[in-house]
């Protein structure tokens, strides 16, 4: 290794009392940070302790080393400027392992299986634009009922401006797993900061979300009837939308991004913005197998087919992936697939992994990229 | 002063309103029109400029087209889906210039790292300048001649409802020596403006406008931000502007919107709207037309040296 953890060998040189460890433990935050080294400390007797982390590439588990005569566990990793990495602690006792987060550290980052503990390397920063801005006057969230002839009877969340004004056109912005973006990744605030100040237009939102994701996102044609045959000519006739191309995008994560382009593509033209984050795009050069399972299989189907003949489907999109994720290559080898078609296309990497926080750090330049908003236009 | 017609353009009214004074050194008394359409729907917040004004010792009255345009779209309903159907032909035209300016862009960045003699470089970076000017005044050419074939289409200023607005404008205007601009939304404002026709009601009247409202009196509009959200993005020309102050690129609110400090660039940008200048007002900056000339100006300008010329002064 040849980062520096200046703080544990400094505790490593002196003598290992339980006074210093405390000492140590009580004058340090954690992980702790100097420059590219990170370093993970637990404090207990245990029989061993393991990090699980999901950054492709580096082995998901590695266990921290015992500081002889104490109670401290420790492992320093390399980080890259401006990471972000999601991890849980695997405590050994009795012979049993149990993950947990890490004690020693504060910051978490929820999602829908819980939360984890977050290591941020130096230079990342969680943006300004995501946090509550007393200012920013909050748009309404409804939840409403919609039958639809595919699906029976559906919710969705609507997000609705606060500056309505009925004798405007907005634009529709259609985000699978929408409650989920709301809960894990600020979205409620980002669109209501992104709006005041002026970085994207006024818009109204639709938040779908579905009991059964994993089949209806993966490319499954009824999700398209769904929502561009029932949902948004439904929406577009009791709503001052846009109705245009231009003014109907679709978004979505992982499963959901899959959902977003397989949507589009089935109803090539509709669908005039996509912002694609994270995409499960899965896809085999030779053959149909793939090693993601079966229930990649739908996907994998489709993404040959597109990747067979590729469509302009869309006007605009916007791809982003975490350069820690197993789906980087993926995601890759999409874009330039995409750029050939003569769309817009803007791809965007970070290094963080498959989760919430990534997906909301990368929200205002896919938003504002896809929809600016009048700030180019305002001069005050 | 003399009583000549001048065009005063002005930086930002940041943090109060300095248009009073303004006004009073051109020597204008009494009335005075206030357009604030640029603010759309608030356009009828105006209580503190109209207090500005009246601290002037001036009466100031808003023309409200911004509202009376709604007006007309309400009582006119087939003007209103024609008017809308050119809005949405000019975006798209706007979106395939933005294309165009990206590709220009794209092959000027290319050639500029090429392996090759910086002489040739050089006159290829003069070609991609060349390009650039001439998009641009194609963009302007093609939205005139979507206005002329809509006007002539349309006859708007024969339209009953239309008609009666300005016929009240008229009316409001006789007693005004002079017409105030305010900023805000330049599409929006220019829009209306055009609505209404009012560069023609404008005649022998001074004419002060800031921000947007300066925007609008150049003959071309350019909308500018070296700092958008989304990371960078190209200056693009928006439509031709009234004219009323030509030869001008007029860029509001430098300080947060131009990066000073990058001589290329300015330089770039410089020649791109050269012979135009492109000058940038802070508040507190302030260019005068007389007579249709450019008199005095105090402001910042981009040079095609690449300069940022923080303190220009005219004469």
């Amino acid at each position: 290794m040849s980062v520096h953890a200046v703080a544990i060998k400094a505790l490593e040189a002196g003598p290992h009392t339980p006074q210093a460890v405390d000492e140590f433990v009580s004058s340090n935050s954690f992980p702790i940070v100097e420059g590219p080294a990170i370093t993970i400390v637990y404090r207990g007797d245990v029989e061993a302790v393991n990090l699980k982390h999901w950054v492709y590439g580096l082995p998901s588990s590695q266990p921290l080393v015992r500081m002889a005569e104490t109670d401290l566990w420790h492992l320093t990793l390399e980080l890259p400027t401006a990471s972000r990495v999601e991890y849980k602690l695997e405590v050994v006792k009795d012979g049993r392992g149990q993950w947990s987060n890490d004690p020693l550290n504060p910051n978490r980052a929820r999602d829908p299986f819980g939360a984890n503990s977050v290591a941020h390397g130096v230079g990342y920063e969680a943006p300004h634009w995501i946090e509550h801005d007393p200012t920013a006057a909050p748009g309404r969230i409804d939840e409403i009922a919609f039958d639809s002839k595919v699906f029976g009877r559906r919710s969705f969340g609507l997000y609705v401006p606060a500056r309505l004004r009925l004798t405007r056109k907005y634009p529709l912005l259609v985000v699978h797993d929408g409650h989920d973006y709301l809960r894990y990744a600020a979205l409620g605030s980002i669109l209501d900061n992104l709006m005041d100040r002026l970085e994207i237009p006024d818009m109204i939102v639709v938040l779908t979300s579905s009991a059964n994701r994993l089949g209806e996102y993966a490319a499954d044609e009824r999700h398209a009837q769904y929502l561009a045959d029932e949902l948004v000519p439904h929406l577009e006739r009791i709503l001052p939308l846009d109705g245009t191309p231009q003014g109907r995008c679709l978004m979505g994560a992982s499963f959901g991004a899959v959902a977003a382009l397989s949507t589009a593509w089935y109803r090539p033209g509709f669908f005039g913005k996509l912002l694609l984050q994270s995409g499960s795009f899965a896809f085999t050069d030779i053959g149909d197998r793939n090693h993601r399972g079966p229930l990649f299989d739908p996907v994998v189907s489709f993404m040959n087919q597109l990747r067979a003949q590729p469509i302009a489907m869309s006007e605009r999109v916007f791809v982003s992936c975490g350069t820690y994720e197993s789906l980087i290559y993926e995601n890759r080898s999409l874009v330039p697939m995409l750029q050939g078609t003569n769309m817009d296309v803007r791809y965007v990497e970070a290094r963080d992994g498959h989760n919430w926080e990534n997906w909301r750090d990368r929200l205002r330049d896919g938003l504002s990229w896809l929809f600016p908003g009048p700030f180019l236009l305002t001069y005050e | 002063m003399s009583n000549s017609r001048r065009v005063v353009l002005l930086g930002p009214q940041r943090p109060d309103f300095d248009i009073g004074r303004v006004l009073a050194e051109l020597g204008v008394r009494g009335g005075v029109a206030v357009v604030t359409a640029g603010w759309q729907e608030r356009e009828s917040d105006d209580a503190a400029l109209i207090a500005a004004l009246g601290a002037a010792g001036m009466t100031a009255v808003n023309l409200k087209l911004h509202a009376r345009s709604e007006e007309v779209f309400r009582e006119d309903r087939e003007l209103a889906t024609a008017w809308s159907a050119r809005q949405e032909r000019l975006r798209h035209l706007q979106s395939f210039y933005r294309v165009r300016l990206d590709k220009i862009e794209d092959a000027a960045r290319t050639i500029a790292v090429r392996l090759a003699d910086p002489e040739l470089l050089a006159a290829e970076w003069r070609v991609s300048t060349a390009q650039f000017r001439q998009l641009d005044q194609d963009h302007v050419v093609r939205c005139r001649e979507i206005h002329a074939t809509f006007d002539e289409r349309w006859q708007v200023g024969d339209r009953p409802a239309v008609k009666r607005q300005l016929t009240e404008i008229a009316t409001l205007l006789e007693s005004a020596a002079a017409v105030v601009i305010a900023g805000g939304h330049v599409a929006s404002l220019l829009n209306r403006m055009k609505l209404f026709d009012l560069a023609a009601l404008l005649d022998g009247k001074h004419v002060c406008g800031w921000s947007a409202g300066a925007m609008v009196l150049a003959d071309r509009i350019v909308l500018f931000h070296d700092f958008p959200p989304y990371g960078t993005d190209i200056a693009q020309v928006l439509d031709g502007g009234l004219g009323l102050a030509p030869g001008l690129v007029v860029l509001p609110d430098p300080a947060r919107r131009v990066r000073t400090d990058a001589e290329d660039g300015i330089a770039r940008f410089a020649h791109r709207m050269a012979p135009a200048l492109c000058v940038a007002m802070d508040p507190g900056a302030k260019v005068v037309f007389e007579d249709g000339r450019l008199a005095q100006a105090t402001a910042a300008r981009l040079t095609t040296e690449g300069a940022y010329e923080r303190e220009w002064t005219l004469p």
